[in-house]
């Protein structure tokens, strides 16, 4: 590569990765020129450590950098060497290198597979390569049975761990099919211009992924979060309860405390916070357009829960149930939790879509105890009511007991009030953010907690 | 200290820590940028280890701040020796309150904690500053100020500035968000679990009377559990335990029974313990 063809590469990629929301300053970039200096060309994957060591902050934007990466150091241009392949040809080599677990080797049969089946269109304006087209007709998933067969033959896996080959070959064609991604992106890049795909193709970082267009696997990885992010906000909350608790003076016993020094008030005593923490009461609206962002909030509060003296959690659709227990036990099988509260809580009645009035009324009426003046209540929820009556009577209701009510709504803000949500009518009577990612609810989470 | 990426790998294998590719291409950076090392990563993946390495191979000395809740510049930084001070002041030789107040402030009475030592001296340091998240967000602020300038104004003294700078080497577990500020002045390294045949030389290097097909089961064993959403999943200190464990008990392979018996070695918490030993079909525990 050429000097200007360098930098330029550098700029690109620092460009992409500022438009994924990556903070990256001028300092980091003259960084990582330097670290491109020291290490040269030569080893792709010592440059990728280079860089990510330079520019990078954090552990979570990783899975951008690499992609990124991948379209701006590619692992070559253009078509892979060698003869088109048939099928069953690339069948047979990619089930010995998944046996043999030779990642190399299945680059390289990524690269051929996308070259030879994943091409379509026959324009240059609406051409591309595709990996859902490739993996569709290589089929790799089908190759497990195969893989394990040659690798029992082979001996050595006999005893315990034979119970771990399947999901061993598993996470191997899982790796492949993510080769197969990276190197169809790389092709259309080379086509349409990498800055365009480094944009659009590279999944955003899992705390910036909508809940409501959140996939199965980017669910699985906020669940993975969960544990981390309470302890972070864990922190928070106890550097804002310590500064709560400093700072004011109990006038009283300072005075008390005077007599030995003749009245001078020599030694100011500070007010200790009285021990009792708050209680926190959750209505989580848990209907299947915005299961993602109950689940995933639920396990968050629960793993909170020692921050509080009291935490009760009530699920609904368009009756409502009490879910507590079912959390309490639920920290051990995060990702079966939403199913559990499904099946086991009553919260459908005659039909399945959400009715908010019905839901926030039986609240009201059967739980209405469970809110006082300590009681901090977060709804969960996108408001839409499904055109029926939003009982707006039961939330003031509510909002009178309790010390505060939040609303946090999954949808953004401009969809608020359009077709069937009574958001804004809600938020006229609580306090109402937009909270679409776990960006946003652990910002909101943090800040909004009582202390 | 380096010439290659190869050549860190190198050394640092002698001293008894086997680095990934990204660990030895961002210790080597961090030396030829002469920036600090931000390492994050889970407990037990050898952080803390990094720095002794580190400083091993580079024939330096460790100075290790250690930090922890409450932490302060008295602790971190310097103090004055207050005892001494006074014996000094009660000695009371023939001379002006002047003359003893310049006394008692001078380098004979100051107590150098680690980040005053690690700027001192003309010896090569590594300081390490180790669970960084641990320390309330003011030291960070110290920290900043130091790892800028590496000086320190004493007051009483003046200003120390570093003759030779020291490798830094701060670690963190991430349970408290690291200010930007600080971030940027490091280069950052994340220390995950390490590849299979990775850890399998690890365990072999630390628990040497180990057969080559146990480590292996090992490693694949912690591998699966790794993949079940736990509490807490076992890090590369637990596959060592746990090795050494077997080590000891005389087991030469894995069976039923000597997993279900020895799993409290890689899982701490209760729940985990039942919740893996379903999952690799272990009768009741
Ligand atoms: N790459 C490695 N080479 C050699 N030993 C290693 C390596 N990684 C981990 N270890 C071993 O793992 C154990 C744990 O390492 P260490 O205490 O440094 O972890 P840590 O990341 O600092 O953990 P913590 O966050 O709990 O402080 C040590 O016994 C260390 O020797
Ligand atoms: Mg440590």
């Amino acid at each position: 590569m050429t000097a200007v063809g360098v930098a330029e590469r550098l700029t690109g990629l620092v460009g992409a990765l500022r438009a994924h929301g990556l903070r990256i300053g001028t300092g980091e970039t003259v960084d990582a020129a330097q670290a491109m200096e020291a290490l040269g060309f030569a080893d792709r994957e010592l440059l990728r450590e280079g860089l990510a060591a330079t520019l990078l902050h954090g552990t979570a934007q990783r899975p951008v950098f690499d992609p990124v990466f991948d379209l701006y150091f590619p692992r070559g241009v253009g078509a892979p060497q060698g003869q088109p392949t048939n099928r069953e040809d690339l069948r047979d080599r990619l089930a010995a290198a998944l046996t043999a677990n030779d990642r190399a080797q299945m680059g390289q049969l990524a690269a051929e597979a996308v070259d030879g089946f994943g091409g379509y269109g026959n324009s240059p304006t609406s051409d591309g390569w595709s990996s859902h087209q490739t993996l569709e007709w290589l089929r790799p998933q089908t190759l497990l049975a195969r893989v394990r067969t040659s690798i029992r033959a082979q001996g050595g896996n006999a005893g315990f761990t034979d119970r771990l080959l399947e999901d061993e070959i598993r996470q191997r064609i899982e790796g492949f099919r993510r080769q197969v991604a990276a190197e169809a992106r790389r092709r259309v890049a080379e086509r349409r211009g990498r800055d365009e795909i480094a944009r659009r193709a590279v999944a955003p970082t899992a705390d910036r992924v909508d809940f409501l267009f959140a996939g199965r696997a980017q669910l699985a990885e906020l669940r993975r979060a969960v544990q981390p992010l309470a302890r972070k906000l864990a922190t928070r909350l106890a550097a804002r309860r310590r500064r709560a608790s400093r700072g004011t003076i109990d006038l009283r016993r300072t005075l008390r405390g005077s007599l030995s020094t003749g009245g001078v008030p020599m030694r100011p005593v500070l007010r200790r916070r009285r021990p009792v923490r708050p209680e926190l009461v959750l209505l989580c609206d848990v209907s299947g357009s915005v299961s993602g962002f109950s689940d995933f909030t639920m396990l968050l509060v629960q793993a909170l829960h020692d921050q509080f003296s009291k935490v009760r959690v009530f699920a609904f659709v368009n009756r409502l149930d009490e879910v507590t227990p079912l959390l309490t036990h639920g920290t051990a099988d995060p990702e079966g939790l939403g199913t559990r509260i499904r099946d086991e809580a009553t919260l459908t009645g005659w039909h399945g879509s959400s009715d908010y009035g019905v839901a926030l009324g039986e609240f009201a009426e059967r739980y209405g105890d469970a809110v006082g003046p300590r009681t901090t209540v977060f709804v969960l929820g996108d408001a839409r009511t499904n055109m029926s009556d939003p009982n707006l009577p039961a939330v003031r209701h509510i909002a009178q007991r309790a010390r505060r009510v939040y609303w946090l709504n999954p949808e953004q803000r401009s969809q608020w009030g359009t077709g069937d949500s009574a958001a804004p009518d809600y938020a006229e009577l609580v306090e109402m953010h937009e909270c679409r990612n776990a960006q946003q609810l652990s910002a909101l989470v943090g800040r909004l907690l009582p202390i | 200290m380096f010439r290659s990426v190869d050549e860190v790998a190198a050394r640092l294998a002698e001293a008894g820590y086997l680095a990934s590719p990204a660990v030895a291409t961002t210790v080597f950076l961090a030396d030829r940028l002469g920036k600090p090392l931000l390492v994050e990563g889970p407990a037990g993946v050898g952080k803390t280890e990094l720095a002794k390495a580190v400083a091993e191979v580079a024939g330096a000395r460790l100075v290790r701040l250690q930090c922890y809740e409450g932490v302060d510049e008295s602790r971190a930084l310097y103090e004055w020796n207050h005892a001494k001070q006074l014996l000094r002041i009660s000695a009371g030789r023939d001379e002006s309150w002047d003359e003893t107040r310049t006394d008692i402030f001078s380098e004979e009475f100051l107590l150098p904690r680690p980040l005053l030592t690690a700027i001192r001296g003309d010896d090569p340091k590594v300081l390490l500053i180790d669970e960084t998240d641990k320390a309330d967000v003011e030291v960070e602020g110290l920290l900043l100020e130091i790892l800028s300038d590496f000086q320190v104004t004493v007051p009483e003294l003046g200003t120390i500035t570093a003759t030779r700078r020291p490798f830094v080497v701060l670690t963190s577990n991430a349970s408290r968000e690291l200010s930007e500020a600080l971030r940027r002045r490091c280069l950052f390294l994340h220390i995950g679990f390490p590849d299979e045949e990775l850890e399998r030389r690890i365990v072999r290097l630390k628990v040497p009377g180990l057969s080559q097909a146990l480590a292996e089961s090992v490693v694949r064993v912690v591998g699966a559990l790794r993949e079940m959403e736990l509490r807490k999943v076992p890090s590369v200190a637990e596959t060592i335990d746990w090795a050494r464990t077997l080590l000891a008990l005389g087991a030469d392979t894995l069976d039923e029974t000597v997993v279900r018996d020895t799993l409290g070695v890689l899982l701490k918490h209760q729940d985990d313990i039942l919740r893996a030993a379903a999952k690799l079909d272990l009768d009741a525990v």
